[in-house]
């Protein structure tokens, strides 16, 4: 009887011991992945308190600002709607190919095909913007320029599509298009990795009570997955509010128009900053940076808001 | 398992490579400085035998560093200055950094260069700064970089040169003229088969120098026709088509029929230019021309000149860029002095200029521009 005793003793003071040396595991860890956390958040802060001291100057009312204008809200809205405008045509058109792509990879395709679809789909990802802006200089925007004329021929009362149309097709519907390329990778890893994570039992239930395919999908895959694709497309939102290389090489800036398919008209803030940085000193800096600022607080905004969402559909998901 | 490993390892090596080469592309424009301050490599933009070109035949023993800063349309053309002037003085280095012609001229008011590159001269209030860095005497302007814009189309049927006033020139800028073969460009034309083709105009969409002179020329020489005066960055209200850069007009010109644009004319190889009407004669751009416009134009007491555009005078291109030097007539000290005489002797001499036109394609100055500018620069001397 006396013997199992020690056993347990030995048995348990090692596990102990075990416990003891994982809780220096444990706390290295965790004191790593705070020092993470803060670092993030500073640099975050660093970057905001640069952005708002710099850009004081040309914000405070009544400055002396290097562009025409009166004021630096005048100055800045038409590329706020211009940043905007285009991340949205991105989105319109790179969402429902993404998860279109990401549903085929994952409860469509047989493996053998999904594999190499979705290796050329991270491959996307992985060509640098400058590529993209070329290509969509040299090879998209000629060919977009017939299509920009139908449009404007037979949807020319819609004004997206008023206005004399472009000849060479550097417009912000390009730049849109090439924008859209771009997120498409993002927004499609992340959902083919949602999409795969729909519990197996539920969709063999849905299957077993007689639904097809298709309404297996709608009724298991999509509330599950519905919080991770608002997600992706939020992620794929930030790439395409903050790309710059592309759209400076792709758009024939302006002023403000609601066409999509005139050239000279609208910019986005990333273009206008990387076109006159160069050049740029005094009151023109301040006023650059500022623009840098808006930027920030739309994408804030964005994340805020994609957050909200995120946490209203949660319940619903089953991923809890 | 090991060659997977590494075959991985391959790949995000070669799209970190890709990025990276991405981001220093993206850079070039801003800070491609870092780059021109190559020191004095013997390189293959000093000829042979420059040396007897120099000015007094022999090398020169000043040493040290010079620094400057300024107009990003001299970078070219300063990169060239900066390595050929070991031929005059071995062990000289010269950096500059291509900050902007705003930027370069503040830096040497805080006294932080010893010169600056400008495409614009110094303002009065500028020029009353210069005095607490230079002394009171202030500071001066060399022209040392002049490069002609050619005004260039794409017009595949059209072999002669179109001419144009440079009251049309402003009408088509302005989108007042659409097509190539309206009345105003046919009537200066006669002989001229134009094509109906619609004229697409494409400007700079950078900040940019080229524009600022191209817009000056409109403003003094097209009367009423261009009302939106002498501007860096290209009038908004004006809807039109834009590139990045030097390069990006020209090449969205080349692929667009019917594409017009303004362009450093070394940069317009393929495309069709216009013979700008001066006086009552029609004027190519070429070199001569264009540095006779500054040669015939009246020298300020500072070295700026008061560029006429509006000119008559025969065999004169008027659409010229003049990028400046500046120099202070007095530095703290000796060294200095040397340092920077030795610089900007070496730019405008002969043999600077025609190794800056080798890389740069500027418009090398003429001998009169040469000359008041080296009494200037002879004078130079340390303080008190």
């Amino acid at each position: 009887m006396s013997t199992p005793a020690p056993a347990t003793a030995r048995e348990s003071s090692a596990s102990l011991r075990g416990s003891r040396a994982g809780s220096a595991g444990d706390s290295i860890f965790s004191g790593l992945a705070l020092a993470s956390a803060v670092v993030i958040l500073l640099v975050l802060a660093f970057v905001a308190i640069f952005l708002v001291s710099e850009a004081l100057p040309a914000i405070r009312p009544g400055a002396d600002l290097d562009s025409p204008v009166d004021s630096f809200f005048e100055y800045v809205w038409p590329l706020m709607a211009g940043t905007v405008m285009a991340a949205i045509i991105a989105l319109l058109l790179a969402t429902p190919v993404a998860v279109g792509v990401a549903l085929f990879i994952s409860h469509y395709a047989p493996p053998r095909i999904a594999k190499p679809v979705g290796f050329v789909i991270d491959l996307l990802a992985a060509i640098p913007s400058v590529v993209y802006g070329v290509w969509g200089w040299l090879t998209l925007a000629p060919l977009m320029v017939p299509i920009y004329g139908w449009l404007n021929e037979h949807l020319g009362f819609i004004p997206f599509f008023a206005g004399a149309p472009t000849t060479t097709g550097r417009t912000l519907l390009t730049s849109g298009i090439v924008l859209s390329v771009m997120v498409l990778p993002i927004i499609t890893a992340l959902c083919r990795e949602i999409f795969t994570q729909t519990p197996i039992l539920h969709q063999e239930a849905a299957l077993g009570l007689g639904a097809t395919r298709w309404e297996m999908i709608k009724m298991t895959v999509f509330p599950f997955a519905r919080a991770g694709i608002v997600s992706s497309i939020m992620l794929g939102l930030g790439r395409a509010l903050g790309e710059t290389m592309a759209v400076t090489m792709v758009l024939s800036g302006g002023i403000f128009s609601w066409s999509l398919i005139q050239s000279g008209r609208n910019q986005t803030i990333p273009s206008e900053i990387a076109l006159n940085f160069p050049e740029a000193f005094g009151m023109r800096l301040n006023e650059l940076i500022a623009a840098g600022l808006m930027l920030f607080i739309i994408t804030l905004a964005v994340n805020m808001i994609a957050r909200a969402i995120v946490n209203k559909h949660k319940e619903f998901s089953g991923a809890n | 398992m090991k060659a997977l490993r590494f075959g991985r390892s391959a790949a995000l090596l070669s799209v970190a490579a890709l990025a990276l080469t991405a981001c220093s592309s993206a850079d070039n424009g801003g800070n491609g400085g870092a780059s021109s301050t190559a020191p004095a490599g013997s390189s293959s933009a000093a000829p042979a035998g420059s040396s007897s070109a120099a000015e007094g035949g022999a090398t020169s023993d000043v040493q040290g560093n010079l620094v400057g800063a300024g107009a990003s349309s001299q970078e070219a053309a300063m990169t060239a200055w900066t390595q050929g002037v070991s031929s005059v003085a071995p062990n000289l280095t010269v950096q500059y950094s291509p900050d902007g012609s705003g930027a370069g001229r503040e830096k040497f008011l805080q006294g932080a260069t010893s010169f600056a590159g400008s495409d614009a001269a110094m303002d009065e209030e500028e020029a009353e700064q210069a005095k607490q860095v230079c002394g009171d005497q202030g500071a001066f302007h060399v022209p040392a970089y002049i490069s002609p814009i050619a005004v260039a189309y794409n017009l595949p049927g059209v072999e002669e040169n179109i001419k144009m006033d440079a009251e049309t020139i402003a009408r088509v800028f302005t989108g007042e003229i659409t097509t190539w073969n309206d009345e105003a460009i046919a009537s200066q034309n006669e002989g001229v088969e134009l094509p109906d083709t619609p004229i697409t105009v494409v400007h700079r969409s950078d900040d940019s120098g080229t524009t600022e002179n191209f817009t000056a020329y409109l403003t003094e020489a097209a009367g009423d026709a261009w009302s939106y005066d002498e501007v860096e960055t290209w009038p908004a209200d004006i809807t039109a088509e834009s590139a990045q850069g030097t390069t990006g007009v020209v090449g969205l010109v080349s692929s667009n029929e019917g594409a017009i644009t303004y362009a450093d004319a070394s940069a317009v190889d393929g495309l069709g230019t216009v013979d700008v009407k001066v006086g009552e004669e029609y004027v190519a751009y070429s070199a001569e021309a264009a540095a006779a416009t500054v040669e015939k134009s009246e020298a300020n007491e500072d070295g700026s000149i008061e560029l006429d555009r509006a000119t008559t005078e025969a065999g004169v291109y008027p659409v010229v860029l003049v990028s400046y030097h500046i120099y202070c007539n007095q530095y703290k000290d000796q060294e200095t002095v040397d340092q920077v005489k030795a610089f900007a002797e070496y730019a405008i001499s002969e043999d600077g200029q025609s190794t800056a036109e080798g890389a740069a394609g500027n418009a090398p100055i003429s001998a009169a521009t040469r000359d008041a500018a080296m009494e200037r620069i002879e004078a130079i001397s340390a303080q008190g």
